[in-house]
């Protein structure tokens, strides 16, 4: 019963809430407002999935957070100051990503910083380097720059197209290209830990990293790696939230980091893995974006989301931990 | 002769059905140096956990003095006059304190000291307790600055401001250098001189050669031998404390066939002797020996994990010099770790996860797993090597540790090697898991060469076609099997040095 209780309690969770706001709130259940909720997780779920992955190596990134708000910043400098097309602005930002993640991993790794320290100090070296060459100003076309020039680039269209465009999807206008990034890269991650090699070798080294290094594994290798997906992910955020505001805002993002890792520690809660995977990373933001919009449109005030967030996500970490606990405690 | 302190009779601990204790008989006397020997499992630290108050005995009285003595927890033991010094140095001070206050720390953590602390005062007061058992370090530095005997003396030091009738030092030579024993040595004659009644916990002879005024040996739970009488009878007591109770054993000799693995002039450390020793194919080599004797040491160098000190190894005629553990593997070098709770098994993954952990390679294509094929071939090593279980999918945490360790057997069985290098491969098994582990390593051999490191020396006789002793990181011993020499074998475990001769001569 217990077992039952743990493995699907917060999958039914969250059926039972669908249920309870499609009956209380109007308008709840139409695929307009599913689209919303997908949304309004889109960039969240995409970072989750990055920590996610170095969870499962026994790690963490507290950086991803700066990396999306950098990339954000990095693609409007790239367009508007060096006035380059998209695809230069996103090749910049993934590869930006992908390097932060290779220092993070070679602090942990060769350093020996611990992962929280190594992604903390990188996370406030990175708030801070975002603001240097704009002294601390947002991004947009006509902004005068440090040396008295005028930036004349501009957001390109293929540029806005990824945070603006929307398929038609039984509806027309409905599916905005965020959810689809979102889907492609669930599914990319799902398969890439849960049916590879490389994935499970990433699940041993989270296990008993010492056995998994006895075992002929590269164990830092695949830790380097975790951390440079995360980053990769992290900036993926970071240019659909670039596209979506079509500015550099200086200010946007804040959210993202606490957000993010809620999402993947809500996660260890579904069908009661007790640890990080990416099908329960994705339940997580869903979750919380569910319950956010179906507040929202019961009219609770906005500044309750924070509020509810942390109540989640402490019931799930219970759900995790605690009861799991109990449960092996039984087999023993 | 001087009075008991500490008697303990007839002293039982199960930890569920694993009976651990099985009636414990000891004394001991004030003034004196017991030690305490035993191999892994024997018991020797849980009688010290019941000793300091970690846990309580089952059954059985201890009496200190004339009272009875059971304690509730190491503060009570500690009030009561035991004391304990434990193996791990670092639970025994606080690293990022200076030596005074660690050494004052019992008495910063009292209620009432005050609220501010009096750092000059303390000082002096530290002082003191340092000078009263000649302990020379600044009271300012931080003991994280210390070396590893300062540190353990600090700990000893601040085990002594409690006035102890009994003091416990369990291993407290594992991690410190000749020269930095030598120094606690000169500590524990001083503290003997004063009266102390020291029970002192050690696998290592020279320890014991140089400081017990009396050996007692455990094994399984009981009390095997005491040996009083000077000069000691060392290699009676390990022979006593490892055991030879024959078990019918059939090996025949002398199947082996071609060297696979030479060592020439290894050196495991700087200071200690070269080995030179071949394994050959087909054939099944016991390397034996105390623990810190280098076996384990041995299982680095030739798995990867570090290089020899000096010295090379060739495998089949070709240079072996590995530099990862990968690289070991490629050239067919597997080693089975001891310890499996921290260096083998992994938690989160089934039994199947588990044997095929290191070779995924083989059981994916473009680098996605195949779980059939997983889990055919470990169906087939499940059945092999008779693991009890539902399936290859249950959990390994659900297995009993016989089980859990054929596991980790089968896991290095799974592929074929050239060199199989098993550390403690019978560690916290049952005799019939170890029957089956043995039969199966035997079964196999016959395309490699084997080593298995272990301790007991029954394990040893009971697998082996020849067995090598080990001590001070270097092969002191041969022996074949069928014509075994039981005691010299001790007496080299005991270490009796003698010249090295070149191993594997037979061969030739």
């Amino acid at each position: 019963m217990l077992d039952l209780a743990i493995r699907y309690g917060f999958l039914a969770l969250l059926f039972g809430l669908v249920v309870f706001f499609a009956l209380a709130a109007d308008g709840f259940f139409s695929p307009i407002s599913a689209i919303f909720i997908f949304q309004s997780v889109a960039i969240t779920g995409i970072l989750a999935l990055g920590v996610t992955c170095t969870l499962v190596v026994g790690g963490f990134d507290l950086s991803i957070g700066s990396v999306a708000t950098s990339a954000l910043m990095l693609s409007a400098y790239v367009m508007v100051v060096w006035e380059q097309n998209a695809a230069v602005a996103v090749a910049a930002c993934l590869v930006m990503g992908a390097f932060v993640g290779f220092v993070n991993g070679i602090l942990i790794v060769r350093m020996k910083v611990p992962d929280l320290l190594a992604t903390l100090g990188m996370m406030f070296l990175l708030v801070g380097l975002q603001r240097i060459p704009t002294e601390g100003r947002s991004i947009a076309t006509g902004m005068t720059l440090p040396d008295g020039t005028v930036a004349e680039g501009s957001f390109s269209k293929g540029f806005l197209f990824l945070g603006r465009h929307r398929f038609d999807f039984f509806l027309d206008n409905l599916l905005p290209v965020s959810v689809v990034f979102l889907l492609a890269i669930g599914v990319l991650v799902w398969v890439f830990l849960e049916l590879t090699r490389h994935g499970r070798l990433m699940y041993a080294i989270g296990s008993n990293e010492k056995a998994a290094a006895l075992a002929g594994i590269n164990v830092n290798r695949y830790k380097v790696l975790a951390y440079m997906i995360s980053g990769v992910l992290a900036s993926i955020g970071g240019i659909l939230m670039a596209a979506r505001l079509g500015r550099g805002d200086i200010a946007s993002g804040n959210n993202l980091l606490l957000d993010s890792v809620a999402a993947a520690l809500i996660g260890f809660a579904v069908l009661g893995k007790a640890k990080p995977n990416a099908f329960g990373t994705a339940m997580g933001a869903l979750f919380v974006g569910i319950l956010l919009q179906g507040l929202t449109m019961m009219n609770a005030p906005y500044y309750t989301q924070d509020f509810v967030k942390g109540a989640v996500l402490v019931v799930a970490l219970v759900f995790t931990f605690y009861l799991s606990a109990n449960r092996a405690g039984e087999n023993k | 002769m001087s009075e008991a302190v500490i008697t303990a009779e007839a002293v039982e601990k199960s930890f569920g059905a694993n009976h651990v204790l099985r009636g414990i008989n000891l004394s001991l006397r004030e003034g004196e140096v017991t030690a305490l020997m035993g191999a892994n499992g024997a018991g020797k630290s849980t009688l010290v956990k019941i000793l300091s108050g970690v846990h309580r005995a089952d059954g059985g009285i201890i009496r200190l003095g004339s009272e009875r003595f059971e304690p509730g927890s190491p503060s009570e033991a500690m009030a009561a006059g035991v004391v304990t010094v434990h193996q791990s140095i670092n639970d025994g001070v606080v690293a990022d304190l200076d030596v005074a206050s660690n050494l004052m720390l019992d008495r910063l953590a009292k209620h009432g000291s005050g609220f501010f602390v009096n750092t000059r005062k303390l000082r002096q007061e530290a002082g003191k307790v340092a000078a009263s058992i000649g302990l020379e370090v600044d009271m300012g530095r931080m003991v994280s600055r210390l070396s590893l005997a300062d540190r353990q003396l600090v700990a000893i030091a601040r085990a002594m401001n409690h006035d102890p009738k009994v003091l416990i030092l369990d291993e407290p030579t594992s991690s410190l250098s000749a020269a930095e024993a030598e120094r606690l040595f000169d500590l524990i004659d001083r503290l003997r001189g004063q009266g102390v009644c020291i029970l002192y916990i050690s696998h290592r002879m020279s320890d014991i050669r140089r400081i017990a005024d009396r050996i007692v040996t455990m094994r399984d739970g009981i009390i095997t031998g005491r040996f009083e009488r000077q000069p000691l009878d060392y290699e009676g007591a390990v022979e006593a404390m490892l055991g030879h109770g024959m078990t019918d054993v059939d090996i025949r000799a002398g199947k082996a066939g071609m060297p696979v693995l030479e060592l020439e002039g290894l050196r495991l450390r700087e200071t200690s002797s070269p080995i030179d020793a071949r394994f050959c194919v087909g054939e099944v080599v016991a390397v034996t020996g105390l623990i810190g004797s280098g076996k384990s040491d041995l299982a680095s160098v030739l798995y990867g994990l570090r290089p020899p000190a000096q010295g090379s190894m060739t495998i089949d005629g070709r240079t072996y010099a590995p530099r990862s553990v990968p690289d070991a593997k490629r050239h067919g070098v597997f080693l089975c770790a001891r310890d499996r709770s921290t260096s083998g098994v992994v938690p989160d993954f089934d039994i199947s996860g588990n044997i095929t952990l290191p070779f995924l390679k083989n059981y994916s294509s473009l680098g996605f797993l195949n779980r059939v094929s997983q889990q055919t071939r470990s169906r087939g090593l499940i059945n092999d090597l008779g693991i009890v279980c539902q399936s290859e999918q249950d959990a390994i945490g659900n297995l009993s540790g016989g089980n859990q360790q054929k596991v980790m057997v089968a896991r290095w069985l799974s592929e074929p090697s050239r060199v199989l290098v098993l550390d403690e491969p019978f560690q916290g098994v049952d005799i019939s898991a170890r029957r089956d582990i043995g039969r199966k390593i035997r079964e196999t051999s016959g395309d490699r060469a084997t080593i298995v490191l272990v301790a007991e020396l029954d394990e040893a006789i009971e697998i082996a076609d020849r067995i090598l002793v080990m001590s001070d990181h270097t092969i002191v011993g041969e022996h074949m099997a069928g014509s075994l020499d039981i005691s010299s074998i001790l007496a080299e475990v005991a270490g009796r040095s003698r010249p090295q001769t070149t191993v594997g001569e037979q061969w030739q």
